[in-house]
C-alpha cells in the first residue's frame, strides 16, 4: 500500500473519532506550543542582549571606584578615593592597546530651553567618550580636546532630550540652561534605544567633564579632578583579560596600594556581565525545554494509549486487510502513519498556539520575541519522532496479529 | 445457465487441480493439550468447481477453509493452491497469494465502517503490487456486476444486509481471483436474500470462477455441484450433485 493511501486511511480514521483525536494530541499540542513560546521569548531576549553587548562595545572595560570595607562590610561604591584625571592619564600612558579613553561623571539635572524644561541624566565626558561607546552623532560636532581642556559650555544631547526640548526644531546652536548655567548645543546623538535594563539611553546630555564637574555634578571633597568612572576602549585584537590585569597593575601602582591589600577600584567587562545574564537566561530556557520534553513524552504516551485502543477496536478491520492481501509491513505502516499524522497534527496546532502565545507575551509584556523557523522545525520533528516512537509499539502489535484470530474477534 | 454449461462445469473437476491437499494435518496447541483439527486430509478441487464444505462445528471445516484461504499453513502434509505449495511460504508471500488468487466473503460482511461502497471494493487493489492505475474503474465494474451500480457512494449503514454482502462480493472479485471463498455467506441473511446471494454465486461460477462455500445449511450447500462433509478432522463424505436448487430457482 502506498504512503499516500496510508495517509488517506489514517486521516479518515482520525476524522471518524475527531474529538478523541484532538484530546489525544493535547499533550503534543501543549509540548510543542510551550517549546515555541519558550524559544520565541528566550531568543528574543538573547538577541536583545546581543544588541546591548554590541551597543556597549565588546572591547571595552569600565573602571569604577571601589567600595571601602568597614569591618568587613562593604560601604558601597564610591566610598573610597574617587578616580581622578591622574588615574585616567596613567591608564592611557602605561596600558598597551588603549584606543580611546574617557571619564564619565554622572549626574542629573533639570534642563531649560525657552519655556520648555526637562529633567535628564547628565554625563560629564572626555572628547573620546563617544568613540569608546561607538556612539555616532546624528548631527552637529563632537567634543574637541580643546572643549574639555577649557571647560567649554557646550552640550551634546540625546534624541529624547532633543525631542522634549525642541520638538521638531533644530537644536544645533541653541542655548540651553542646565542648573542655570548656559550651554550651547553642538551635537545630537543618534538613537540608541532602551538598555537591557529598560532605561532610555537617549534621555541624556553629555558635557565636557570639566564643565560638568562642580557646577553640574557635585565636586568631590577628596580630589578636585575626579572623573567618576573611566571607560577604556581597547584595540579589538587585544586580549581583554590581559588588558584588565594591566589596568589593575597600573592603578594599584598609581594609587599606591600595598601588596596584599584589596583594590580600591573595580575593573569590569560589561560585555562579560551581560553574557552571564544571557547564560542565566539560557539555563532558564533549558528548564522550560525540559518541561516541554516531559509534556511531549506524556503526549506520546497518550498517543500510544489511544493507538492501542484503536488497534483493539479495529482488530477485525486489521484481519480483513490481511485477508485481502495486506502484508504485515502494510499494517505496521498504516498504524505508524496514523500515529505520526496524529502527532504532527498536534504539532501544527501546537505551533499555531505557540506563535499566538508568543505574540500575546510580546504584546502584553512588551517583551521582544523572535520566532525562528529552526525552533518550529525542531518542535515539529520532536512531535513526529514522538509519533514514531510511541506509535511503533501499537503498530507492531497490529501487524503481528494472526489474521484468523483478528477476523474472528468481536 | 444452459444444460451444456452445467455439464461442462461438472466435467471441469477433472482438469488439473486448483487446490490440492495431500495428507494435510493441522494441530493446535492450547496450553499442554493439542487439538488435531485436521487429520491427514487429502482433497482436490479443480478449476471452475462449485464446492460446498459442510460439517458441524469443531469438524475441521473452518481449519480447512483457513488453509484454502492461505490464512494459515498446515502443520504437516502439503497444500498447493494454483500450483504453489503454501506450507513453505512466508507471510508476505501468503498475503500476495490471498491478494491475487483468493477473494473472501464473510458471514459478517466485514465492511469498513463509514466508507463508501466504491472504496470498500477498491481495498484489495490498494494492496496489489503494482497497484492498478484504473482501480476505481475496476471497482465500479464489479459493483455493476453485483447489481449495485446505483449504490457506489453508499456507506454500509445505508445498505441492507443483502446489499452489504454484494459489496463484499464485489470486493472479493475486484482483483480477478481464481477462487471465491465464502464463509457462511448467508448466515446473517434472510431466506429471500440468501437465495439471491446464492444465485449470484451460481452466476459467477458460470463465468468460470471457482466457488467454495463453507456452510452448515443444507439448502445453501444444494446450490453447489459438490459437497464435502467434514467430521472430527476428516472428510466423511465427498459427493457430486446436480445443483438442482439453482435450476429450481430459474
Amino acid at each position: 500500500m502506498s504512503l499516500f493511501d496510508s495517509l488517506f486511511v489514517a486521516l479518515s480514521a482520525l476524522r471518524t473519532n475527531l474529538l478523541r483525536s484532538v484530546l489525544t494530541t493535547l499533550g503534543i499540542i501543549i509540548g510543542v506550543g510551550s517549546v515555541i513560546i519558550m524559544v520565541a521569548v528566550g531568543s528574543g531576549a538573547t538577541s536583545e542582549i546581543d544588541k546591548q553587548i554590541a551597543s556597549l562595545g565588546s572591547d571595552m572595560l569600565v573602571v569604577y571606584p571601589g567600595a571601602s570595607r568597614v569591618r568587613g562590610r562593604s560601604a558601597g561604591a564610591g566610598t573610597t578615593l574617587p578616580l581622578s584625571e591622574r588615574d585616567l592619564q596613567a591608564i592611557r600612558d602605561k596600558v598597551p592597546d588603549v584606543v580611546a579613553i574617557s571619564g564619565y561623571l554622572q549626574g542629573s539635572a533639570p534642563v531649560v530651553y525657552g519655556n520648555m524644561n526637562w529633567t535628564t541624566s547628565i554625563g560629564g565626558i572626555h572628547d573620546q567618550y563617544l568613540t569608546v561607546r561607538d556612539w555616532p552623532l546624528a548631527e552637529g560636532r563632537e567634543l574637541t580636546p580643546q572643549d574639555v581642556m577649557s571647560g567649554a559650555r557646550v552640550a551634546i544631547i540625546g534624541q529624547t532630550v532633543a525631542e522634549k526640548l525642541f520638538g521638531g526644531g533644530d537644536p544645533i546652536g541653541a542655548g540651553i540652561r542646565i542648573k542655570n548655567v548656559p550651554f550651547e548645543v553642538i551635537g545630537v546623538l543618534s538613537s540608541k534605544g532602551q538598555s537591557s535594563f529598560g532605561r532610555d539611553q537617549d534621555d541624556i546630555i553629555f558635557l565636557p567633564i570639566t564643565a560638568a564637574r562642580g557646577r553640574i555634578v557635585g565636586r568631590s571633597q577628596v580630589v578636585n579632578d575626579q572623573v567618576g568612572q573611566i571607560y577604556v576602549k581597547f584595540d579589538p585584537r587585544a586580549d581583554l583579560k590581559v588588558a584588565q590585569e594591566d589596568v589593575e597593575i597600573v592603578l594599584r601602582e598609581r594609587r599606591r596600594i600595598r601588596p596584599g591589600a584589596e583594590d580600591d577600584f573595580n575593573v569590569r567587562n560589561l560585555a562579560e556581565f551581560l553574557k552571564a545574564r544571557t547564560a542565566a537566561l539560557s539555563t532558564m530556557s533549558w528548564l522550560l525545554g525540559a518541561t516541554s520534553a516531559i509534556s511531549l513524552i506524556v503526549g506520546g504516551i497518550g498517543i500510544m494509549n489511544i493507538m492501542l485502543v484503536s488497534v483493539t477496536e479495529r482488530t477485525r478491520e486489521i484481519g480483513l486487510r490481511m485477508a485481502v492481501g495486506g502484508r504485515r509491513r502494510d499494517i505496521l505502516t498504516q498504524f505508524l502513519v496514523e500515529a505520526v499524522t496524529l502527532s504532527l497534527l498536534g504539532g501544527i496546532i501546537g505551533v499555531a498556539i505557540g506563535i499566538g502565545g508568543a505574540a500575546i507575551v510580546a504584546f502584553s509584556a512588551e517583551w521582544p520575541i523572535l520566532i525562528n523557523a529552526q525552533a518550529v522545525m525542531v518542535a515539529m520533528a520532536a512531535a513526529g519522532m514522538t509519533g514514531i516512537l510511541f506509535g511503533f509499539f501499537p503498530a507492531r502489535r497490529a501487524a503481528m496479529l494472526n489474521p484468523i484470530d483478528a477476523l474472528r474477534s468481536e | 445457465m444452459s444444460e451444456v454449461a452445467t455439464v461442462a462445469r461438472t466435467a471441469g473437476s477433472a482438469s488439473p487441480a486448483l487446490i490440492a491437499a495431500k495428507g494435510v494435518s493441522k494441530i493446535y496447541t492450547m496450553g499442554d493439550q493439542t487439538v488435531r483439527a485436521l487429520d491427514d486430509v487429502s482433497l482436490e478441487i479443480g478449476e471452475g468447481e462449485f464446492v460446498a464444505i459442510m460439517g458441524p462445528s469443531g469438524s475441521g471445516k473452518s481449519s480447512m477453509m483457513n488453509l484454502i484461504g492461505a490464512l494459515d499453513v498446515p502443520t504437516s502434509g502439503s497444500l498447493s493452491i494454483d500450483g504453489r505449495d503454501i506450507s513453505k511460504m512466508s507471510s508476505d508471500e501468503l498475503a500476495h497469494l490471498r491478494n491475487r488468487t483468493i477473494g473472501f466473503v464473510f458471514q459478517q460482511f466485514n465492511l469498513l465502517p463509514r466508507t463508501p461502497a466504491l472504496r470498500q471494493v477498491m481495498l484489495p487493489l490498494l494492496y496489489a503490487s503494482p497497484k492498478p492505475g484504473n482501480a476505481e474503474e475496476l471497482a465500479r465494474k464489479r459493483l455493476e456486476q453485483v447489481g449495485l451500480a446505483s449504490r457506489m457512494d453508499h456507506h454500509p449503514r445505508q445498505l441492507s444486509g443483502g446489499q452489504q454482502q454484494r459489496v463484499a462480493i464485489a470486493r472479493a472479485l475486484v482483483n480477478n481471483p481464481k477462487i471465491l471463498l465464502a464463509d457462511e455467506p448467508t448466515g446473517a441473511l434472510d431466506t429471500k436474500t440468501t437465495a439471491e446471494i446464492m444465485q449470484l454465486f451460481c452466476d459467477l461460477n458460470e463465468e468460470g470462477i471457482t466457488v467454495i462455500v463453507v456452510t452448515h445449511e443444507p439448502e445453501v450447500a444444494e446450490y453447489a455441484h459438490r459437497t464435502i462433509v467434514f467430521r472430527d478432522g476428516r472428510i466423511v463424505e465427498d459427493r457430486q450433485q446436480s445443483g438442482y436448487q439453482r435450476r429450481a430457482a430459474e
